[in-house]
């Protein structure tokens, strides 16, 4: 349990997508994710929630509209900027993308090695991250030889193991059994606690209801159900959470 | 700078997959570099010959008499010694003359009926001005050419220069296909460890990061080609020139290079990595800059 100071960590304004020449994929998005906060983000099959988690992991500029994110105008930011931007954004993806010829540890230890960390403090990072998720005995494993759940637990390790200011997940338990989905969501919730915004799409109800004190971003065929307002206008002022 | 590139720490090291050297920039860069330095050789040595030639030619001139004036070479060839800044004068004598001219004429150039000209060379001291040299032959023996022996190689020497300048283009022509071969290389590279570079990128990675991991592999086919190039050079141009030392044995031209032309051939395989690199480093910032 903590308490969080709300002030916008992602702010979308008009913001709409299409790839080439086709319809716009996203269309007229404006929300405001408040630092410190959970979010799940629903949708059917095609709504445009990878495409959404995309444009939060900095991997595609948006064709129209603003995005400001850590307090900066990243809509026409250079690119030699993002780097910096995007070592702050945790990544879960929902085919892991791990390197195949690397071992979990090295796996795990790359985000850190990149954001140019010594190696005693990835040491103790990356065997800390990977005892978390169960799989301190296989840090020498290479991807190919881990179960899928497995492959999915190393994906996460690298992800939070920089403690990013926003995690972002696509259907981060969706191979991982009830128990393994139970503890990866408390570890995000406990990287909410010490200030991560976690971002997680997801078609698991069960997951949503895990975790009560979440708000819940539904996409509807590229544009954003937000009956009540609170995605575009956040409560900006200090407020106890829940934590599954 | 680049053995920066070269020694990775152990991480950076595994981010690429060992691949060991093999593939196709290990043999493209022994097969040019191999080209390079044997043609830069033949280039040196065509250069090396021509200044040979010219050293030997420009203070040496000719006095040249027709077979019908031939009586008169003796006032000619002391007229010149009695010139100013004369060195030496000395008659070629018939028989040397016949003997040349049997290379073309076969037994009839012993023929007492052929008419043979007469000749003598003159070796001038430095400074000394040929002009009045020539001018002090022909007020005695006005049917006596004068003539600098340098004129006469002129067709050779343009030939020579035409060959060194041949090999030149050559050399860069290979250097440009070798800067070609290593930009399909570094693209190929690329787009094979593509979902790599994306990972990278995604969880942070500059472009620096990410070209240095393919700059290394480069790097290493690059001096494994290039030193095998070298070796094998080295003994083809060791057999061309332990051949051409004995045939030249008898020649004040001993040896085709000195130890700055050996420098210059060291320097090339050394430079065709060092281009490899860089044109490596340049064409993957660029095709990098195409992604977000």
């Amino acid at each position: 349990m903590g308490r969080v100071q709300l002030s916008a960590i992602v702010q979308f304004e008009s913001v709409g997508l299409r790839y080439g020449t086709g319809a716009e994929v996203l269309r007229d998005l404006d929300f405001t994710l408040s630092r410190g906060s959970f979010y799940f983000l629903t949708g059917a099959s095609g709504a445009g929630k990878t495409s959404l988690l995309k444009l939060l992991y900095l991997a595609q500029k948006p064709t129209r509209g603003r995005i400001r994110m850590f307090e900066q105008d990243l809509s026409d930011a250079e690119r030699e900027s993002l780097p910096h931007f995007r070592r702050r954004i945790g990544v879960v993806f929902q085919d892991f993308r791990l390197i195949r010829h690397l071992s979990a540890y090295d796996n795990v230890a790359l985000p850190l090695r990149i954001a140019g960390r010594v190696e005693k403090e990835i040491n103790s990072a990356v065997r800390e991250m990977l005892d978390w998720v169960g799989l301190g005995d296989r840090s020498g494993a290479r991807p190919a030889t881990l179960s899928g759940g497995e492959q999915q637990r190393v994906a996460i390790a690298r992800a939070v193991v920089t403690q990013p200011d926003l995690l972002v997940a696509d259907e981060p338990t969706g191979n991982v059994d009830a128990e393994m989905a139970k503890r990866l969501l408390h570890l995000f919730g406990a990287l909410n606690d010490l200030g991560t915004t976690v971002v997680v799409a997801t078609h698991d109800l069960g997951l949503i209801a895990s975790n009560p004190g979440a708000e819940i971003m539904r996409l509807d065929s590229g544009a954003l159900v937000d009956p009540t307002g609170l995605l575009r206008n956040p409560p900006r002022m200090d407020r106890r959470k829940t934590r599954p | 700078m680049i053995l920066d590139r070269i020694w990775a720490t152990g991480p950076e090291a595994r981010l690429l997959p060992a691949e060991g050297l093999h593939g196709p920039t290990v043999a493209v860069m022994a097969m040019m570099s191999f080209v390079m330095i044997v043609v830069a050789a033949a280039g040196l040595a065509l250069a090396n010959a021509a200044g040979v030639v010219v050293s030997g030619s420009e203070s040496r001139y000719i006095i040249e008499l027709a077979a019908a004036s031939a009586p008169e070479l003796p006032r000619a060839v002391a007229a010149a010694k009695a010139a100013p800044g004369v060195r030496n004068v000395s008659a070629v004598p018939q028989s040397e003359m016949r003997k040349t001219l049997e290379r073309w004429l076969g037994e009839s150039a012993n023929s007492p009926d052929l008419p043979i000209p007469a000749m003598a060379t003159v070796e001038l001291a430095p400074g000394a001005d040929a002009a009045v040299v020539g001018k002090a032959v022909q007020s005695q023996v006005p049917a006596a050419r004068f003539s600098a022996q340098s004129a006469q190689l002129k067709p050779l020497l343009a030939s020579l220069r035409a060959l060194q300048w041949l090999a030149l283009a050559l050399v860069l022509l290979m250097v440009s296909a070798t800067a070609g071969a290593i930009v399909l290389a570094a693209r190929g590279a690329l787009d094979t460890h593509r979902p790599t570079v994306e990972i990278m990128h995604g969880i942070g990675a500059t472009d620096r990061q990410v070209t240095r991991l393919f700059e290394r592999k480069i790097a290493i086919d690059a001096i494994a080609g290039a030193l095998a190039a070298t070796v094998a050079a080295a003994a083809v141009l060791l057999l061309i020139g332990s051949g051409v030392s004995a045939s030249a044995a008898d020649l004040a031209w001993s040896s085709p290079y000195g130890a700055d032309d050996f420098l210059v051939l060291a320097l090339i395989p050394v430079a065709a990595v060092v281009i490899a690199v860089v044109v490596a480093h340049a064409t993957l910032l660029r095709a990098l800059r195409s992604s977000l």
